[in-house]
């Protein structure tokens, strides 16, 4: 069950730099629709399910498993914890967040700091500053450092919301929405045959520079890469123009980091099957595991898929379950409408 | 468990019924007569001896939260302030809209989206939101209307040094204190007056005191606790752990300074720990109470709240303890034909 | 014991990013009786091969320093310059510098209404040159030059300008003379144009592909009167890297390290950097990715002329890095 999974990866807690906790969610459910897993020297994860052809070509998808979060920089003499962040952390909604510091045992948390009454106006005025910031434990110093050191990860402690319509809320859906389309994916590709070997790597590290999709691409050296990511779902207060509607279809890239024969087909697809989907363009860089995938070894031909999410890098990050399943659709018509395509062909400029 | 039961329930000023309820039920074989006023607050009445005087305990049941303003075309729903608090803290946190208790996130722009200076200046509450899901104004206006009430999304926690975490310990903490001061016997009479619509100016106690006109009024509440390293020490108002602490000045109160120094003293004397709350800004119950009529002697005890007024309020279970000895112990002190007025 | 003789040629030699083969030299000379193997590759880095059977480590400090390079000559012989790396205009301000030929020059800057308008656009280098022409006997558009500062020793602290990462270097050099029984094989790179964005360590790493990456760097210090806020101080131990901007060491190394500190007792702070990079930044992201790690050198006033660290941290670090690779 989506919901079920998708749960399991969001209350996972898997701060960039120390995914393993994720990855476990991650294997347990990508096993019984893959052939092999293997994890890179990074971390990264890939299900790998072989394809029927004899010289089969390779297709990889990735998705992040990191998410972004906070890091233990400081036991002060109360036993107060200060604290930096790790990836885009936006410092406005961290006040009053309940987190968990996973030091030799996951000591919960409140992120507090100066109350209102004794700032300076003009410090009112302001966002309180991570550095003014301070992670309460409820414990003594001595206590603390029984169990907490320097440099420990720190995550948002949130279950995931169900909203209405098939909407839900929580932390890390960028990018564990991802990791379940990979998982629609491989359970649609299961019944159908494919040529090619497919890939779906949970990768590690996107969010401080897609350095987990760099080695694995370099890894499997594939034929075509294609990233699945979270795009800027539509609220009132954003431009028309720069968001995408939750409810009506992933979002297809279109732009410098996607080979233009990858986003045709892929739309083809999407018309032949009636999936939903919608437009997104990038004049440059896409911001996901795309544009360290293109780059690799002798270059790479790229695809992106983003799910539309409100609230991105909050803890609330809003998805539609439905675009979901019809990314994983997507993808697995997809790879199968390429058994017996003269890849080299297709894409060549 | 009482305190859990009372911190999930959602009452904001104006909105108390669930609480309300909550508590008729618990205090209902323990007191002789409850009424229900005209706003709302639980009067209950505990008789005592002859010659002994009445005393009015006040706790508010409501917290602070939000109401429902307007629904947006999109169907997301905008909402005011009901209660103070400081808007900084709303932005990504989860919370449950109206009765039904609707699950909705207050959620904010994406970070990449967003300028520099963007970063640094909070969100006002007008620019804000709430999304249940819905897919249009319609598909919320089904669910959701003007007025509702809004509580933050947030669950009874215990950790780190017998500590607890949850949403409106301001005034919970005091009203489940109250609840078990209840289930004792004592010589004097007690008016216990769990009240209303403290957040939004003591309006529940006003009213409350000048029915009741008791002798003598105590007020139980949570107060602020900025015991946080960043902060001077001169500015903790009180510390988490030292026990209950007791008002010397607030800016609604100047409070008696012998009975203040009474209830520290008996506190000290029986081993409980206890400490002053220091002058700030802020106010409670004691504000309305202590003017009514030609004024009421009164003393406020509250137990120190990390992150009031907050989704994630902070309190040490060893404090309310020591809270709930407190009343007890003074309670019993009082000697017959003290604080008597005519 | 600190070898200042060593010390002094490699903090006063001429070496900003691009221009490193004096310092190339020097470091060549010093380690020829100790590496198996010497060899320079295509963008400059020095690379010394100590053989072995075991693991593929290659150890990674960078030659290079920040510096100026001069982008045009007034008629009166002022000289016009942008930066080379990260050179801040208020450090920048009334320093001397020194031109690979030794000519030397103060910073100087143009009259500011506020001082907080102060940009290298605003500075310029005097030669002491009259005019164009003079000043065109001694120095041309597109010339270097690296900050001027003597080195100087006393007691346990070491003052000078590139001690990041000249004392990395040194590291390296002294781990490299001190490796006995060392069963793996250990690449010491001496790299180049770290400073402008690592490099000459993402090549030499491609070219060597090694199972695993050590970078010797120097770190920021939260010890001096209203710090930016951080856990590393001068002269209580070398310093284990857990995150900078460029990497979040990989766990492996990073516990490899702390545990050979515990077990040889050699003090050590763990470190976390909220800015900045080193050449394990490149390293780790070569190929399939080769877990890395840092050893620090806390070290005060970063990119400035009058760099500062503890020549006990100095020591740790280089036992650490030898036990380390011994293991």
């Amino acid at each position: 069950m989506l919901r079920d999974l998708l749960k399991e990866l969001v209350e996972a807690h898997g701060l960039t730099g120390f995914e393993h906790e994720a990855a476990k969610v991650v294997e347990k459910y990508f096993k019984p629709y893959s052939d092999e897993i293997k994890i890179d020297k990074m971390g990264s994860l890939s299900a790998i399910k072989k394809g029927k052809a004899e010289n089969p070509k390779r297709i990889m998808l990735a998705a992040h498993m990191d998410e972004i979060g906070l890091m233990v920089k400081k036991i002060d003499d109360k036993g107060f914890i200060q604290f930096t962040n790790v990836g885009g952390v936006d410092q406005r909604t961290l006040l009053t967040q309940e987190v968990i510091i996973h030091g030799k045992k996951d000591l919960f948390g409140v992120i507090g700091s100066k109350p209102p009454h004794i700032l300076e106006t003009s410090e009112r005025n302001k966002s309180v500053k991570m550095e003014d910031m301070l992670i309460d434990v409820g414990l003594p110093k001595e206590e603390v450092e029984k169990y907490i050191s320097l440099g420990d990860p720190i995550t948002i402690r949130r279950k995931m919301l169900n909203l209405k319509n098939d909407m839900v809320a929580g932390k890390a859906l960028d990018d564990r929405a991802g990791v379940a389309v990979m998982y629609e994916c491989l359970k649609e590709l299961k019944n159908m045959n494919h040529d090619c070997d497919v890939y779906a790597v949970a990768t590690v590290q996107e969010e401080v520079g897609y350095r987990g999709a760099i080695p694995a691409t370099f890894e499997i050296s594939p034929d075509i890469g294609i990233a699945i990511d979270v795009g800027f779902g539509s609220t009132p207060e954003l431009p028309k123009d720069e968001t995408s509607d939750l409810g009506k279809g992933p979002c297809i890239g279109f732009g410098a980091n996607i080979h233009p024969k990858v986003y045709e087909r892929l739309v083809k697809v999407a018309k032949e099957y009636n999936i939903p989907y919608q437009q997104d363009i990038y004049p440059g860089a896409t911001g996901t595991d795309a544009w360290g995938m293109q780059v690799t070894r002798g270059g790479i031909s790229t695809g992106l898929i983003s799910i539309p999410l409100r609230y991105m890098h909050t803890s609330v990050e809003t998805v539609d379950l439905n675009d979901i399943k019809n990314a994983g659709k997507l993808l697995a018509y997809f790879i199968v409408s390429l058994n017996g395509e003269d890849l080299e062909g297709m894409l060549c400029y | 468990m009482l305190l859990k039961r009372l911190t999930d329930a959602c009452g904001m000023p104006g909105g108390e019924g669930e609480v309300r309820e909550i508590i008729l039920e618990e205090i209902k074989p323990y007191v002789d007569d409850i009424k229900v006023d005209r706003l709302g607050n639980i009067i209950a009445t505990k008789n005592g001896k002859p010659g002994y005087p009445k005393v009015m305990i006040a706790a508010h049941m409501d917290e602070v939260g939000l109401m429902v303003k307007s629904i947006d075309d999109g169907g997301f729903i905008r909402f005011a302030q009901a209660g103070g608090l400081d808007e900084r803290i709303l932005v990504s946190k989860p919370v449950l809209v109206g009765k039904n208790k609707i699950q909705g996130v207050i959620g904010a722009k994406a970070i990449h989206l967003q300028e520099k200076d963007e970063r640094e200046t909070p969100l006002k509450t007008k620019q804000l939101y709430i999304d249940i899901g819905a897919k249009s104004k319609e598909d919320t206006e089904k669910l959701v209307k003007p007025g509702d009430y809004i509580a933050f999304d947030s669950e009874y926690v215990e950790f780190g040094n017998n500590l607890v975490k949850a949403k409106a310990l301001d005034d919970r903490a005091g009203c489940a204190a109250l609840i078990e001061t209840l289930k004792h016997d004592y010589n004097v009479t007690i008016v216990a007056a769990f009240t209303v619509q403290e957040e939004i100016g003591l309006r529940g106690a006003t009213v409350a005191a000048y029915n009741i006109n008791p002798d003598i009024a105590l007020v139980l509440e949570g107060t602020l606790c900025s015991d946080v390293s960043n902060v001077p020490e001169q500015s903790y108002i009180t510390k988490m752990g030292d026990g209950p602490a007791i008002s010397l000045m607030d800016s609604r109160t100047i409070f008696p300074k012998d009975l203040a120094k009474r209830i520290f003293d008996i506190a000290v004397k029986n081993g409980v720990g206890i400490q002053y709350r220091l002058p700030s800004a802020g106010g409670n119950d004691a504000g309305a109470i202590h003017i009514t009529r030609e004024g009421i002697p009164c003393a406020a005890i509250s137990v120190p709240c990390r992150y009031i007024h907050s989704p994630s309020c902070v309190m040490s279970k060893d404090d309310f303890e020591g809270l709930k000895k407190i009343i007890k112990l003074f309670l019993e002190d009082i000697k017959e034909g003290e604080y008597i007025r005519d | 014991m600190i070898n200042n003789d060593l010390l002094k040629r490699l903090l006063e030699t001429f070496g900003p990013s691009g221009n490193e083969e004096a310092i190339r030299e020097v470091i060549r000379e010093e380690i020829k009786d100790y590496a198996d193997e010497i060899k320079v590759d295509a963008l400059g880095n020095l690379i010394a091969v100590k053989k072995g059977n075991g693991k593929k480590i290659m150890v990674a400090s960078h030659m290079d320093e920040i510096g100026i390079m001069v982008t045009n000559i007034d008629e009166n012989g002022f000289l016009r310059f942008t930066n080379i790396g990260g050179v801040s205009p208020f450090t920048a301000l009334y320093q001397r510098v020194m031109f690979a030929d030794g000519t030397m020059g103060v910073v100087g800057m143009e009259k500011l209404d506020e001082m907080k308008d102060l940009a290298l656009n605003k500075m310029f280098i005097d030669i002491g040159a009259n005019s164009r022409e003079e000043a065109m006997k001694k120095v041309n558009v597109g010339d270097v030059a690296c900050f001027y500062a003597p080195f100087i020793q006393d007691g346990d602290y070491i003052m000078s300008k590139a001690l990041d990462d000249r004392i990395g270097c040194y590291v390296a050099i002294e781990a490299l003379k001190a490796l006995k029984n060392c069963p793996n094989e250990v690449y010491f790179v001496f790299t180049v144009q770290e400073e402008v964005g690592l490099r000459g360590a993402k090549t030499a790493a491609y070219g060597i592909d090694p199972d695993m990456g050590i970078a010797l760097d120097v770190t920021s210090t939260g010890d001096t009167p209203k710090a930016r806020p951080m856990e590393v101080k001068m002269g209580k131990g070398t310093a284990i890297k857990i995150k900078d901007l460029s990497i979040l060491a990989h766990p492996t190394v990073k516990n490899l390290m702390i545990e050979t500190a515990k077990e040889n007792n050699i003090p050590y702070q763990l470190e976390i950097l909220e800015f900045g990079g080193t050449d394990s930044g490149a390293i780790h992201l070569t190929k399939s990715g080769v877990p890395s790690g840092v050893i620090s050198v806390p070290c005060r006033y970063v990119h400035s002329p009058s760099e500062m660290v503890s020549v006990k941290d100095v020591e740790s670090s280089i036992e650490l890095l030898v036990k380390v690779l011994e293991k």
